[in-house]
């Protein structure tokens, strides 16, 4: 399972990028993916919408469940990621590219985690 | 095998309507441009098509069927033939009342019938299946408190174990869902349920029976507390099989029930409906029944509308053909046989998990009622087969498999309901199936993942049809 | 006393003792003895030949009409002798929803054969399973539309006024505000709808034809909902469908109607079909079943229930509704009689329910009956008389028929469908004429 140095991670299973603009995006990590089976859909929030850490911002679909997936910063979503819509098994191919959103105007985050604090922090859970 | 419109070709087809015997209308309005494919083909073709797809689907009447919490009991022919009477099938549903006696007649005895077995006070037989009477029971208790002016009660409380319909249905009615954690022993959690009691609650939705088999003793306590806090309790009917003519919901402190007809009355379920959920409910909630009541005039029978009806859920008087089985059913077991049904589901249900005990874990020891919940858990992690394999295994038997994965409180669940109308026989050989198959999954763990090998399609791809869904047959364009 | 049960005493008493109990006494000992039932106030069973003499009895105390010129709602269209023969088969009647798909293709390829005949007749892109009748499926097509800042349902009141009523019922549960376009000559007011539509405006429902049998300005009426950003919902006859243009045509975003047509008995008014389609952009919010297809281990085609993570078990308080079951034998029913019928029988069925309407309004009109409308009508239509509707429906129903509708003390809604002959249409114009004097 990869987890790269570069980006930041919550505890809930989100991955988070910032970028040089400020921007942040957001997407499943590949442990989640993995826990949640082929997903079959994502239901996504539209451009313009607000999102709260620690609240539900979409919902990702296998074949016999929904799991909510959280932001893990406030801010309004810049950009949604629409090829998802038509091709969700990017989520568990490549997790990484499969970014669900880019929020602007982030204005609070909650604590993340790094690559290995990560790993050891879903490790401890399994346990 | 092939789709209906794979089959025959143009040209082909019935006379079935004459000749226009009047002058032929030409109607000035846009005409529909979109060709219109609909199946070309013969009777023989077509009856012989229909004849193939029943050799690929398993009722009830082609072997034991113990789908859990859906009972899935014999359904006599009589009912059927009650059904298909032209005196109840060629009647329009706007005909004048003084023509349509016999089936007031029919709304009205099942509706007494029903409520003295449920303990209720008064019925609509206006929803067509379970949620659908879940959906009318909440309407009730919705339109009580706010007849009241009582608008803070947003929350409707339902147990961790419930049928998704539950909340589902509290959504619909624009309720807040507050879910409560079941104890140890599967049952209602009563302290938790004092907590999460209060002046926000509209009502508390339960099984009892509940969803893991269990009669839930402490019931007169758990209703009563919801009546403290001024909610109201709605019985959800779907387990009423395992305690009909031995408990009634009205004596347990419900105030709302809905009924499957098509589980608990025999009414068949017809590879998903027509079924029939009607509502029953306490005198003081009769107003708002939702529908028609029937009531005895000097000129006979005749309908109503209760004076503060919520309206409508459908069309007409519900799914009346299927009230026409129930009552038959009713009928024909009598005072006597209403409790005998139901004191042999509980006894199939409780023989069968002896028998089987000593070697699948059953997530709760005590007596079940009509339906008993195993878990595979300790399977799954020892030697990797799943309650789903063990299901699949089942289908090389000619056995329909228990519900899978449900309640979801217990992990690697199978709930296993035979209902009263299998014969020890029936259960004994099914017994030695389940046993032969834990011997072969202890021998051959690996195989088991696929099973099954020996019906006409084997397991599907279910990610392919959900990821890009083809919902539809697409024709060639001419 | 009847009884369904295999196991005689003797084997319940064996059967209780190897499960560890002396009799069923002890079987229930654990449920509170001040619960249980002291005394059950029913009859006592009877026996097979009682019940159905019973049944019989009851049923003889509805009068059967030969002839009926009655709709609103429920229609007496001809049903193909194969229909029941296919839908009695007990293996469809006794299953339950297919969810164990390798022993269940019959009934899942039969649904999937019904999709896409709604599909066809609609011309919509997707169909689901059914849903219990025409009016709830209006109701859920209401729902589906409903969105964050969109909450108003505009409702066209030539609507069926059980639709009107069934759509209120859910519409109050979920707090959504229902908005009533007023009727113009015997259609909606389309003036009235421009102006009222604002930006919370979530949907507009029409029926076409409408209750009246009138058939609507459908097209427009659609540009003009989609004009106010909202969704545009319509209700329809099936049978029509072969004639006049599909709702996808008329640019509908969910067509929505009552399948009783297809080949189910009058039953008093159930079990009906509730169909359901909408435009692929609207796939996710369908509610209900649906049938997909895909392929087996093996590569073999194969069906499947799909899509089921927008549904009640799995999303529970989030799901677009609680519907679980379908109509299944209804749609199965659909499915035949659409497959009976095809293309050439459908479009004939349509045909001349137009056409004998059309004469049956012509002769009631030479009798006395004026039609309160002057616009197109399908098969249904209003008229007006001197003489009060009572009088005339009583003057009928003596001779066996059952006229229209009344929808005033003057006023009748008459219905005409494939199976009202020539000769019956000349008897009841005559009776008509008498009772009016004309």
């Amino acid at each position: 399972m990869k987890h790269p140095e570069e980006l930041r991670y919550s505890r809930s299973h989100e991955w988070v990028k910032k970028l040089e603009d400020g921007t942040v995006v957001i997407g499943l990590t590949d442990y989640a993916q993995d826990a949640l089976g082929d997903l079959v859909f994502v239901n996504l929030p539209e451009e313009g919408d607000e999102v709260m850490a620690g609240e539900a911002f979409a919902d990702v679909e296998s074949v016999k469940a929904v799991s909510d997936v959280f932001s893990p910063v406030t801010g309004t979503v810049a950009e949604v990621n629409e090829a998802l819509l038509d091709a969700p098994e990017m989520m568990n191919e490549d997790p990484y590219e499969a970014w669900l959103i880019r929020v602007e105007n982030v204005t609070d985050e909650e604590e993340l985690l790094d690559a290995s604090a990560y790993i050891e922090f879903y490790e401890s859970e399994e346990a | 095998m092939k789709l209906i419109f794979e089959r025959g070709k143009e040209g082909q087809g019935s006379a079935l309507l004459p000749e226009c015997d009047v002058p032929e209308f030409h109607l000035d309005v846009p005409k529909r441009e979109k060709e219109l494919h609909l199946p070309h083909v013969s009777e023989n073709e077509l009856s012989r098509h229909y004849t193939e797809l029943a050799k690929q689907v398993h009722g009830v009447n082609d072997g034991f069927y113990p789908l859990g919490s859906c009972t899935m009991k014999y359904n006599p022919k009589v009912n059927e033939e009650a059904a298909s009477l032209a005196g109840f099938k060629k009647i329009h549903p706007l005909q004048p009342v003084h023509t349509v006696q016999g089936c007031l007649e029919v709304l009205k005895r099942a509706e007494e019938l029903l409520c003295e077995i449920t303990g209720m006070d008064s019925m609509t037989m206006q929803p067509a299946a379970g949620a659908h009477g879940e959906f009318t029971g909440l309407l009730l208790i919705k339109a009580y408190h706010d007849s009241r002016k009582d608008t803070k009660r947003t929350k409707i409380i339902v147990p961790d174990s419930a049928h998704g319909t539950n909340p589902a249905s509290a959504a619909m009615c624009g309720f807040e869902v507050v879910s409560v954690p079941s104890g140890e022993d599967g049952c209602v959690d009563l302290e938790k349920l004092r907590e999460a009691a209060g002046e926000d609650t509209a009502g508390l939705m339960l099984t009892n029976p509940n969803t893991v088999g269990l009669f839930d003793k402490n019931i007169l306590e758990i209703t009563s507390v919801i009546h403290e806090a001024g909610g109201l309790v709605y019985y959800d009917g779907a387990n009423l099989n395992a305690v009909m003519g031995v408990v009634r919901p009205g004596d347990m402190g419900f105030d709302v029930v809905h009924l499957n007809l098509h589980k608990t009355f025999s009414t068949p379920h017809g590879g998903g409906g027509p079924g029939s959920g009607p509502v029953g409910c306490k005198a003081f909630l009769k107003e708002f029944l939702p529908g028609y009541q029937e009531i005895r005039t000097e000129k006979g029978l005749s309908f109503v509308k209760p004076e503060h009806s919520t309206g409508d859920v459908k069309a007409f008087y519900g799914n009346f053909l299927v009230v026409v089985k129930a009552l038959a059913y009713i009928l024909t077991l009598g005072k006597e046989g209403i409790p005998e049904a139901a004191k042999n589901a509980v006894l199939n249900a409780n023989y069968m998990m002896e028998k089987l005990k000593d070697i699948y874990p059953m997530a709760y020891q005590e007596t079940c009622m009509h339906e008993f919940v195993m878990s595979l858990e300790k399977m799954k992690h020892d030697i990797d087969v799943s309650a789903m394999d063990i299901a699949k295994s089942l289908l090389d038997y000619g056995i329909h498999p228990p519900t899978m994965y449900f309640p979801l409180i217990v992990h690697e669940a199978l709930m296993i309901e035979p209902t009263e109308t299998e014969s020890r026989q029936t259960l004994d050989e099914v017994i030695g199936v389940f046993r032969e198959i834990y011997e072969k999954a202890q021998a051959n763990p690996q195989e088991m993942h696929e099973a099954p090998v020996g019906t006409y399609v084997r397991r599907l791809d279910e990610v392919r049809a959900a990821r890009k869904p083809v919902l539809r047959y697409r024709f060639e364009q001419k | 006393m009847g009884s369904y049960l295999p196991n005689t005493r003797q084997e319940q008493q064996e059967m209780l003792g190897e499960a560890g109990y002396e009799s069923f006494d002890a079987l229930f000992a654990h449920i509170p003895e001040e619960v249980k039932v002291k005394e059950l106030k029913l009859p006592s069973g009877l026996s097979e030949m009682e019940v159905i003499s019973e049944m019989e009895e009851i049923a003889q105390k509805n009068r059967i009409f030969r002839h009926i010129f009655r709709g609103a709602g429920a229609y007496d269209h001809y049903i193909p002798a194969i229909v029941g023969s296919v839908v009695n088969k007990e293996e469809f009647v006794t299953a339950y929803t297919p969810y164990q798909a390798e022993i269940s293709q019959g009934i899942l390829q039969s649904i999937f054969e019904y999709q896409t005949m709604i599909c066809e007749l609609t011309g919509m892109d997707v169909s689901n399973a059914s849903v219990y009748d025409g009016a709830t499926a209006a109701a859920e097509a209401v729902a589906m539309c409903r969105e964050r800042k969109r909450t108003t349902a505009y409702i066209s009141e030539t609507a069926n006024p059980q639709v009107i009523s069934v759509i209120k019922t859910y519409c109050y549960a979920s707090g959504t505000e229902v908005v009533m376009i007023p009727e113009k000559d015997g259609v909606t007011d389309k003036e009235t709808l421009k102006e009222v539509l604002n930006d919370t405006a979530a949907c507009f429902y029409v029926q076409h034809p409408n209750y009246y049998g009138n058939l609507e300005d459908a097209k427009e009426l659609g540009e003009i909902v989609h004009a106010a950003g909202a969704k545009y919902i319509m209700g329809c006859n099936p049978i029509a469908l072969g004639m006049i243009k599909t709702p996808a045509e008329c640019g509908a975003d969910v067509a929505v109607g009552e399948g009783q047509p297809l080949g189910m008995s009058l039953a008093f008014g159930g079990p009906y079909l509730g169909f359901m389609a909408a435009t692929e952009k609207m796939l996710r919010k369908l509610p209900g079943r649906i049938v997909g297809e895909t392929v087996d281990r093996d590569g073999k085609r194969a069906y499947v229930l799909t899509l089921q993570a927008r549904e009640q078990h799995i999303r529970r308080e989030k799901a677009s509704s609680n519907i679980c079951s379908n109509q299944a034998l209804c749609a199965l029913t659909a499915g035949v009689y659409l497959s009976a019928m095809g293309e050439e029988g459908i479009r004939k069925a349509a045909s001349m329910c137009c056409s004998k309407s059309h004469y049956l309004q012509a002769e009631l009109e030479k009798a006395g009956l004026k039609p309160k409308y002057s616009v197109p009508f399908f098969h249904e239509f209003v008229t007006v008389s001197e003489v009060k509707a009572e009088i005339i429906l009583d003057a009928l129903e003596k001779k066996g028929i059952l006229g229209g509708l009344p929808l005033g003390e003057y006023e009748i809604l008459w219905c005409a469908t494939e199976k009202n002959t020539k000769a019956e249409i000349d008897l009841t114009a005559g009776i008509v004429k008498e009772v009016c004097g004309v």
